[in-house]
């Protein structure tokens, strides 16, 4: 197979988080029963009008921000007219004149090495219905119909599957950490179109370009990708780049092959204008400072923070932030003055391979950094030991009590070698005949004896000091 | 029924009349009219008076245009797609007025979906005019024009995209009055285009019109369009002086001499606007002769064909039967939103769907779309410009009276296009505009109108207000001339 360089272009579709749908006043949010979440004007009942939803603009003008895209002077929607059973007002209420965002571009990481992608345009829309189909019926549920939509489309600028991938996480994470949407693909928050198109190392023009729709998985992008890639790749080397046909194209999962839907020569014209009933709005300027400044920092940043400021690892520092949920766990046991790397350590070891042991979500799990805080106040104060911090730690998630229930003051371990001295002396004495034993051979009686010291302690001895004390006055 | 709506409350607040009665007395006229002149697309036959008594329009029946979605009744829009729809929510506006306590009695017949001008077209069949059966009441609130003229109760609701309010009353000899855009909610108004679009009221005097906006309108959260008018008080100040206010009138319109063999009915038209002119100046008012390029005014009719096709075609592209109206044959979606289509417009509605949706493509978005709404744009400065100078501007109606249902009689000549369509400006720009009878023409009315600035809605009606009260129409009922 010849070499060549390929030319990605990526769209992705985003749910946003939001209380109301983009447009109506019905619910926006996750529903397994069909037809729930549904006002008049998400079923496009005859005189039933659109009213903006004034916290998905401001969302959709932060990511805007977030991928340093302009943002217009004023904003308004345009309808695009097509006719499908999942569009119930025969058009879609979208941007195509003055996006809330373009000409942007973000630096993402792609192993390991930074990258620049150039965003053509951001622009928030409302979804359609979902159809499902049965034999010989199909059913419409209108829950999603509505639901506020920000699509992303990049310049072509990409050059690999990996980098495509590497985009979409960056971007899924930054979502989340403005907290704009859960951009869950499990729950189909997220979909992507690709643009592939392959050309010689060295030419200037672009190939033909093939578009992969709704693709549903980051997955399922990479390996569309890279079909696409060889499929074209196969056909050049044959002489065969001319059956390579702009047309749009779908991925089917069992093949793991892309199959063709329609040449774009039957594209068809949306005949967009601008929606009357959305009243042209200015974007004032303290508006759009208000939302720059509540822009939280980003996965990026943040890595960049903890490695510099509290002397994390990178690949800590990594684990941290790649979930939003992490960091601000991270953080909040900082501002409640924890150690960075006793905070780290905590995180990355015990507590993310207990939710995923335990399968929950960080937000749901027990120890809170506060209920933390009081097993590694108790570990700073030399109250216990880190074993015993652990087994609290444990105890303490397994029957969701507080730590400090298992720590009582009589807990506090005994390390003070003169005390313990005096202890094991006179157990030994009391003891001779074990003693005598031990020293004509029969050395695993030291448990016994180490055990004899944690039954009159109470367990409370110091392990270590109490091992070293034994085996000195043994041997004497 | 014959009453205004002051008289009405009076008699009922003092007892000498029931709601109840009223509505019985207004239900009788209905089928009378509806034998007649085939107003109405609903008789609400169980409609009941109330003892309700505190607001002006407590316990008066009233028609709603059938484009007003009502819940539980029958709302047609006149159209075959939604003979059968009955919706679950009701529109703002008429909510408002059932919230006082006012009595709907029937629901009427429009131009399908409010897309004409001839109250010919709606699915029920042609209304005529109380006037004269031989003739159209203009459309497209034909039913409410008809039946408000008719005497069945002193108002009916109407909607007003090009002049669908204000024509119609002119041929009926009633008053007409769609205010400033967004000044009442169009939640719950079937659209046609949404740019245009107006909610308003057909009354038989100027003052009535006013207590029925004053209760209609509102800031509306379910339309984003809709403005806040507390502090506009329609009826409260109708009274209030016009001496001094200007006026001015388009001489390129009003001037019979600007016409090529212009009809005897023209001319007597014409002659008669005159004549009101020197009423105003009788009345205080400064009226000036103003001129505006011929070529600018003679764009009108086809800027609006442009905007409002083009708006039309996507505002009804939710009528596919999939969800409401009657589900087509098929076995593909396309078929069944086909055969829907087919079967539920007419052939007048079809074609300004393919215009709109010619004029909507690619291609031709910039060429026909977008130049119409910058002439748009022209036409409305053009109009702010005169309202720099003046309070509102006046203009006949139309070139006459109401035409024949059978059009063969009617002589339509191209030079009186503007003089026809004018009252489309105040779509363009969400002018408030209001038609007054101002005479009679072989017995039938013939009417002026007045349009001025937006928000200037109070002093659009204390000059029709002023006007009316020099003139012998006001609360005049249709008589058969022949």
């Amino acid at each position: 197979m010849g070499h060549y360089k390929a030319v990605i272009g990526l769209e992705m579709h985003c749910e946003l988080k939001s209380n109301s749908k983009i447009f109506s006043s019905a619910r926006n949010t996750y529903n397994e029963t069909p037809n729930d979440n549904v006002a008049p004007v998400d079923m496009a009942f005859p005189g039933t009008l659109p009213v903006v939803n004034k916290k998905c603009v401001r969302d959709a003008l932060m990511m805007s921000m977030v991928l340093n895209c302009k943002q217009p002077e004023y904003m308004y929607f345009d309808r695009k007219n097509y006719y499908y059973p999942d569009l119930p007002k025969g058009y879609q209420i979208t941007q195509m004149e003055s996006p809330v965002g373009v000409d942007g571009e973000i630096t993402i990481e792609c192993n390991g090495k930074k990258k620049k992608v150039y965003i053509h345009d951001i622009h928030l829309e409302e979804d359609a219905a979902s159809l499902d189909h049965y034999f010989d019926t199909s059913c419409i549920d209108y829950n999603r119909a509505g639901v506020p939509l920000l699509e992303l489309v990049t310049e072509p600028c990409l050059s690999s599957a990996e980098e495509a991938v590497a985009f979409l996480e960056h971007m899924r994470s930054a979502y989340k950490y403005c907290d704009v949407s859960e951009a869950d693909t499990k729950k189909g928050q997220i979909r992507c179109d690709v643009n592939v198109s392959i050309m010689d190392e060295d030419a200037t023009e672009f190939g033909t370009r093939v578009e992969i729709k709704n693709i549903n998985s980051f997955g399922n992008v990479y390996d569309a990708i890279n079909y696409e890639i060889k499929r074209q790749s196969e056909l050049k080397d044959q002489g065969r780049y001319g059956e390579v046909e702009q047309e749009t194209r779908r991925f089917d999962e069992e093949s793991g092959t892309t199959i063709r839907m329609r040449s774009k020569v039957d594209a068809i014209d949306y005949k967009y204008f601008v929606d009357p009933n959305l009243p042209k709005f200015k974007i004032e300027d303290s508006w759009l400072k208000e939302i720059r400044e509540s822009i939280p920092l980003l996965a990026l940043e943040r890595k960049e923070k903890y490695i510099n400021d509290f002397g994390l690892s990178e690949y800590d520092a990594g684990v941290i932030v790649k979930e939003k949920e992490y960091a601000e766990y991270f953080e909040e046991c900082l501002n409640l003055g924890m150690d960075a790397k006793t905070a780290s350590n905590w995180l990355t070891t015990q507590i993310l391979g207990e939710i995923n042991h335990l399968d929950v979500a960080l937000k749901d799990f027990y120890l809170t950094p506060n209920l933390l805080q009081q097993i590694t106040n108790e570990v700073n104060k030399g109250t216990i030991s880190s074993k015993q911090a652990k087994e609290i730690f444990y105890k303490s998630v397994e029957e969701q009590k507080e730590p400090k229930t298992y720590i009582s003051s009589d807990m506090a371990q005994i390390s003070d070698q003169s005390e313990l001295e005096k202890i094991i002396e006179t157990i030994l004495s009391d003891n001779s005949a074990q003693v005598e034993q031990y020293k004509s051979g029969k050395t695993n009686l030291f448990d016994y004896f180490v055990g004899q010291v944690m039954k009159n302690t109470r367990g409370k001895a110091n392990p270590v000091v109490t091992k070293e004390i034994l085996k000195k006055k043994l041997e004497k | 029924m014959d009453k205004t709506i002051l008289e009405l409350h009076e008699l009922l607040k003092n007892k000498k009349i029931s709601s109840q009665e009223l509505v019985a007395e207004s239900l009788k006229k209905s089928h009378e009219i509806q034998e007649k002149y085939n107003a109405f697309v609903t008789i609400l036959d169980d409609a009941k008076g109330t003892d309700k008594i505190d607001h002006l329009l407590s316990g008066i029946p009233f028609g709603i245009k059938d484009n007003y979605s009502m819940k539980n009744v029958l709302s047609t829009g006149s159209s075959n797609t939604l003979k059968d729809y009955v919706p679950f929510y009701t529109a703002t506006a008429l909510q408002k007025l059932l919230d006082v306590g006012a009595i709907p009695v029937n629901k009427t017949v429009l131009d399908e979906f409010g897309m004409g001008g001839t109250g010919t077209t709606g699915h029920t069949g042609i209304v005529k005019n109380p006037w004269d059966p031989t003739r159209m009441t203009a459309g497209s609130s034909a039913g409410s024009a008809c039946a408000v003229a008719s005497g069945v109760y002193p108002y009916a609701l109407g909607s007003d995209t090009g002049d669908s309010i204000r024509k119609p009353a002119a041929y009926c000899g009633i008053v007409g009055y769609k205010p400033t855009y967004g000044m009442i909610s169009r939640y719950g108004l079937f659209p046609f285009a949404s740019s245009l679009d107006h909610c308003g009221v057909l009354t038989r005097s100027v003052c009535d019109a006013a207590i029925v906006v004053d209760a209609m309108k509102g800031i509306d959260e379910h339309d984003m369009t809709s403005w806040d008018s507390k502090d506009i008080h329609l009826y409260e100040n109708i009274t209030k002086s016009v001496e001094g206010k200007k006026l001015c009138y388009i001489k390129e319109l009003c001037n019979i001499e600007m016409y090529d063999n212009p009809t005897e009915e023209l001319q007597n038209h014409l002659k008669n606007f005159k004549e009101k002119i020197e009423l105003c100046k009788s009345l205080g008012m400064k009226v000036d002769e103003v001129s505006i390029d011929p070529k600018l005014l003679n764009a009108l009719p086809s800027v609006y064909v442009a905007i409002s096709c083009a708006e039309a075609t996507s505002n009804m592209s939710n009528l596919t039967g999939i969800i409401f109206g009657p589900r087509g044959e098929g076995d593909k979606y396309e078929e069944i939103m086909m055969d829907h289509r087919t079967k539920g417009f007419s052939p007048l509605i079809k074609r300004r769907f393919v215009i709109g949706s010619y004029i909507l493509q690619k291609e031709n978005q910039e060429r026909y779309f977008k130049n119409a709404q910058r002439v748009r744009r022209l036409l409305v400065d053009a109009w702010k410009e005169l309202y720099r100078t003046y309070d509102a501007v006046i203009l006949p109606v139309g070139t006459g009276v109401a035409k024949h249902l059978d059009g063969s009689k009617d002589i339509l000549t191209k030079d009186t296009a503007a003089l026809e369509e004018h009252l489309q400006i105040g779509n363009f720009g969400g002018f408030p505009s209001i038609t007054i009878p101002d005479g009679f023409i072989d017995g039938l009315p013939v009417a002026l109108n007045i349009t001025g600035n937006c928000f200037e809605d109070e002093k659009v009606l204390q000059i029709a207000y002023a006007l009316e009260s020099k003139m012998d129409y006001k609360n005049q009922i249709a008589k058969e001339v022949k």
